[in-house]
């Protein structure tokens, strides 16, 4: 989004340290909710598992749509990418053990090449993000809708294992989303890429005049958020034990994953933030449906209430910055 | 779009060719197609019927191009839409008296809605299109709250009749739908602020560099808080258009406010602020329409019109940008 | 717009070749037909206490001293038919509070991914009894109905899941039966050579798709002519949009057969606004569509999905708990159709637009304020 750099102009102030602050506000919320209503079983072991396992999917997600916002961009294709994952993923395996390997490879080349013509469209057309990403996204799902209505297919036991799979009390996917939190981070801060990821989204006509080819890093950007969709829709798969072509969109993991990321402190118009402050953003979300079971408010207060904290989460820090916001 | 703060503003009457040029040839092309198919489009009575189920969306378009000309985004219209038909319905409880408070009221919830988005945006300096995401939740969680989950009653026939009476024997065109006389009042009103006044210029200044803007003098944060004043009280209107057309149901906002944006940018408005025009918007807003009605007409399965409307939506865009880079 | 066109004949080329999803079920369809004519046991008047001939199924094992902590985990309350059955799932529950301790419940908001871990949340919590299970979708949720079924008897209505893990199933005839009595009666009112238009929701969704199978097997049958099946979203705009195009273009439709209720009266407004003659008609058990039926004397059918349906599983988890047998493991619940002779029972203007007539609230407390009536 050649675009980005208008979104909001204002900065954050300085040394809000976003990430811990955000972490440490759910946690006490979701620590002192379960002592309130006397649920000490959110408090075991087993209780904390449960609330990782919720930040999976909307994780995986947000860590790549981080990338997008990053550089400058936006993608609103995601949920309609998990869903064509999803459901691709559990079409080829038809339950056969031998076919996940090349399932998991179709659904990181389709995603790949979703990310590319997203990029292509975004960075040599000059198409607004967030037109040609819902553009896409709606292709996507018109296409899958109309060969799937239903769950297709259904994923073997050997790869329900990477939802449900376990090493000693952690999942493997709650792992497995560290693990993925840490090597963006590595490549954001380690990496020439993750400089000009930074560099780009920050000023894109000055990193363009000091010679980066920033269409290369929009591309990039574009490539792995949508890499990311593809392994949130393999997930999906694997815990729903088939994919359908609704999981991506009842999910909204496309406002969601938006909503977290600037929620933990990733500016929109792109140049700041981080993958810390997403992961804190994600896991506000993971305790608010926790913390909304335990206290068995009704659904629509919830939603009342739910709207009002994304909006409270960002003002909290946006408050305090210089300059216009649109 | 980094081309916005250094290519020199063109004049007036460019901008409203461009308007014309990209969102009413896809118009008149798609409403072509519409009326080979089923000749009825072709009589005026046609082409009124067809205005009078497309007023909402254009109404929409037009109050979320105030807001996208200032450089945001409202995405809280949809929602606001259902309170309005849930909130209309709440209120007048089917009795005919109650009508005329009742739009008062709904008009009065409307500009609050606007004013804690605009304050929100300005104050607490929350990007838009998080601060009216989260309006869009709570309006829709307020919405069903305050109805129950459910409509509690119905909208009374005066209050319909806004969106559904449709005048017989008028001269001239035949037939003259209420809410087609309401769309050309909005329209004009629209124009006229967005075209012909200080604070339209005020507004496309501010979303093509707010910080030049407030250097030369203008208000920015009223400026600000005023876009999504209009933008609400335009969804309330659509609100009293849909629920008068088609009666009360808890879906019916849904989705409304990316239609409104695709119908701005099809109209040529630019994302992010600084070029926009209301004839354009209008434009865009038809053609929107005009292919949903094309695309029911061919009967082409319910998942392949989504396709076409991605594809049509990115093309036109691109069209639009490669003319900007060539202007 | 010739590439438009040409784009389009690809992709419709495309979806043709593609991969068809089968929801239409023949042996299903006959086992559904058969059961609309099945008499209900059970107690006069409570048809959701009632059966379609279930067996019994024993609970000895489940036997503990009450009052019980009962834990309800909800696909969603976004549609009027799951507020109007929330609604009476917890009047059911205040009706025996002597012996309920608590009732909590956790609402997926429509995610499957959400409702496995509210699932696994319950059962983890330990402050659950008995959990009832309305799944959001049947695939999905059968792993994590089956694990929380181990530890714990587990009841589930509305939508199924692929196991005999729960104690029971409860749910009504099905979709296959709601298509069956709608199109049937069209078939048999509209003129020889008549014209049907059918509106449909969306695709993909069982129920829905089911109550189309059917409808479209019975018109076949009858060699009635469907115009046209149309998608709405369940939005009343868009249904009068189509019904005024299929107006103007057929000039005369004479039955409209629909999917499920809701913008029944909408697609009926689309035949006054055209100024023609009312066509056959089969909504659902919305108060809209009742009154309207009573007020301009339709030539309509009702068929239902009862949202009494949401009381029975609190009844089956206090019987399962006290060790009491109770029906299962499938427990069909009676789906009546409200037709010209019954519909008098049915309306009632005091209720709101979109209030299910077949409750079964009546004489609940609270009846009617609680459910939005006057």
């Amino acid at each position: 989004m050649s675009a980005g750099a208008d979104i909001a102009t204002a900065r954050p102030a300085r040394d809000v340290p976003v990430a811990p602050l955000l972490f440490a506000g759910s946690l006490a919320l979701y620590i002192a909710t379960a002592l309130a209503t006397g649920q000490h079983a959110y408090l075991t072991g087993e209780g904390f598992v449960g609330l990782t396992q919720r930040m999976v999917a909307l994780g995986i997600v947000a860590l790549g749509q981080t990338l997008t916002i990053l550089v400058g961009s936006i993608d609103l294709s995601v949920a309609n990418l998990i869903s064509v994952s999803a459901v691709l993923a559990s079409f080829i395996m038809k339950g056969e053990p031998a076919m996940i390997v090349p399932a998991v490879l179709a659904v990181l080349a389709l995603s790949a090449a979703v990310g590319l013509v997203n990029g292509l469209i975004i960075a040599r057309l000059d198409v607004n993000p967030l037109i040609a990403t819902l553009g896409v996204g709606l292709i996507l799902q018109g296409l899958l809708s109309a060969s799937f209505s239903n769950f297709a297919g259904s994923v073997p036991a050997a790869f329900q294992a990477f939802a449900y799979g376990r090493i000693g009390p952690l999942p493997w996917s709650v792992l497995l989303l560290f693990v993925l939190a840490f090597a963006i981070w590595l490549m954001l801060t380690r990496t020439r890429f993750g400089a000009h990821l930074y560099a780009t989204g920050g000023n894109r006509d000055g990193a363009r005049l000091a010679g980066l080819r920033t269409e290369r890093v929009m591309i990039g950007a574009h490539v792995l958020c949508s890499l990311m969709a593809g392994l949130t829709g393999l997930y999906l798969a694997s815990r729903l034990r088939a994919g359908a072509p609704w999981v991506g969109r009842d999910g909204v993991y496309d406002l969601e994953s938006i909503a977290v990321v600037v929620i933990g402190g990733t500016l929109l118009a792109g140049g700041r933030g981080g993958v810390w402050g997403t992961l804190a953003g994600v896991f506000l979300f993971a305790t608010l449906d926790a913390v909304f079971n335990m206290t068995g408010i009704d659904a629509f207060p919830k939603q009342v209430l739910r709207g009002a904290i994304v909006i409270l989460a960002v003002a909290v820090y946006a408050v305090r910055s210089k300059g216009h916001v649109a | 779009m980094s081309a916005v703060a250094s290519h020199t503003v063109p004049s007036a009457a460019l901008r409203f060719a461009r308007g014309i040029n990209v969102g009413l040839a896809v118009f008149l092309a798609l409403y072509g197609t519409i009326a080979v198919l089923q000749p009825g489009y072709f009589e005026v009575e046609g082409f009124l019927n067809f205005l009078r189920r497309a007023a909402p969306l254009i109404i929409l378009a037009c109050g979320q191009l105030f807001v996208i000309a200032g450089g945001g985004f409202d995405l809280s219209m949809g929602s606001l839409v259902t309170l309005t038909v849930l909130g209309g319905s709440m209120l007048a409880g089917g009795n005919p008296e109650n009508t005329w408070w009742t739009i008062g009221v709904l008009y009065l919830i409307g500009l609050g809605v606007g004013l804690v988005n605009g304050l929100v945006v300005t104050l607490l300096k929350v990007p838009s299109i998080i601060a009216t995401l989260g309006m869009l939740l709570s309006l829709n969680g307020a919405a069903l709250m305050w109805s129950g989950g459910a409509p509690r009653g119905y909208l009374p026939e005066n209050f319909r009749a806004l969106g559904r009476l449709v005048y017989r024997d008028v001269p001239v065109t035949g037939i003259m739908p209420l809410s087609v006389l309401i769309l050309i009042g909005f329209v004009g009103i629209a124009a006229w602020l967005l075209h012909a006044t200080v604070f339209g210029r005020q507004v496309l200044a501010v979303g093509d560099n707010p910080r030049a803007a407030e250097l030369a003098g203008v208000p920015v944060g009223a400026t600000r808080v005023l876009v999504f004043v209009i933008s609400a009280l335009s969804a309330v209107t659509a609100g009293i258009l849909l629920g008068g057309f088609a009666g009360v149901s808890t879906a019916v906002g849904q989705g409304l406010e990316l239609q409104a944006i695709a119908a701005c940018v099809i109209g040529g408005a630019q994302l992010l602020g600084g070029r926009a025009s209301v004839t354009g918007a209008v434009a865009g807003a038809l053609s929107l329409f005009a292919l949903f009605t094309l695309l029911n007409l061919m009967g082409l399965p319910q998942p392949l019109r989504e396709t076409v409307q991605g594809l049509i939506l990115i093309a036109a865009v691109a069209s639009s940008a490669w003319r900007m880079r060539r202007a | 717009m010739k590439t438009q066109i040409g784009l389009t004949a690809l992709l419709a080329a495309l979806s043709t070749g593609a991969i068809a999803q089968n929801f239409n079920d023949p042996a299903e369809f006959e086992r559904q037909k058969a059961l609309l004519t099945v008499a209900a046991q059970g107690p006069d008047g409570k048809p959701w206490e009632q059966n379609l001939g279930g067996e019994k199924v024993d609970t000895a094992k489940y036997k503990k001293p009450g009052p019980y902590k009962l834990c309800f985990s909800n696909a969603g309350v976004n549609n009027p038919w799951r507020v109007v059955g929330f609604t009476n799932m917890q009047a059911e529950v205040d009706a025996n509070k002597a012996d309920i301790a608590s009732f909590t419940h956790a609402d997926a908001e429509g995610k499957d991914d959400k409702q496995i871990s509210d699932i696994n949340a319950f059962v983890n919590s330990g402050q659950c009894d008995a959990l009832i299970v309305s799944p959001n979708t049947t695939a999905a949720l059968t792993p994590a109905v089956e694990a929380a079924a181990k530890k714990l008897p587990v009841v589930v209505f509305d939508r199924g899941v692929d196991s005999k893990a729960p104690v029971t199933f409860i749910n009504p005839i099905g979709g296959y039966g709601f298509g069956i009595q709608g199109a049937s009666f069209i078939a048999q009112k509209i003129p020889a050579g008549g014209s049907v238009l059918a509106l449909r929701i969306l695709p993909g969704v069982d129920v829905l798709e089911n109550r189309w199978a059917a409808a479209e097997r019975i018109f076949k049958e009858k060699g009635i002519k469907v115009v046209g099946a149309e998608f709405t979203n369940g939005d009343n705009a868009k249904t009068k949009a189509i019904v005024e195009d299929y107006l103007n273009r057929f000039g005369k439709i004479d039955g409209v057969w629909m999917d499920a209720g809701a913008t029944a009266v909408a697609a009926l407004e689309a035949f006054e606004d055209a100024g023609k003659p009312y066509p056959v008609i089969n909504g659902e058990d919305q108060q809209d569509f009742l009154q309207k039926w009573k007020k301009n004397k339709l030539t309509a059918i009702a068929p239902t999905y009862p949202t009494y349906q949401w009381r029975t599983p609190v009844i089956a988890a206090i019987r399962i708990l006290k060790g009491e047998p109770v029906v299962g493991p499938t427990w069909k619940l009676p789906q009546p159709a409200i037709t010209a002779e019954n519909l008098d029972k049915f309306v009632n203007d005091k209720m709101p637009p979109l209030h299910y007539a077949l409750c079964g609230c009546e004489q609940m407390t609270n009846y009617p304020a609680r459910w939005g009536g006057k």
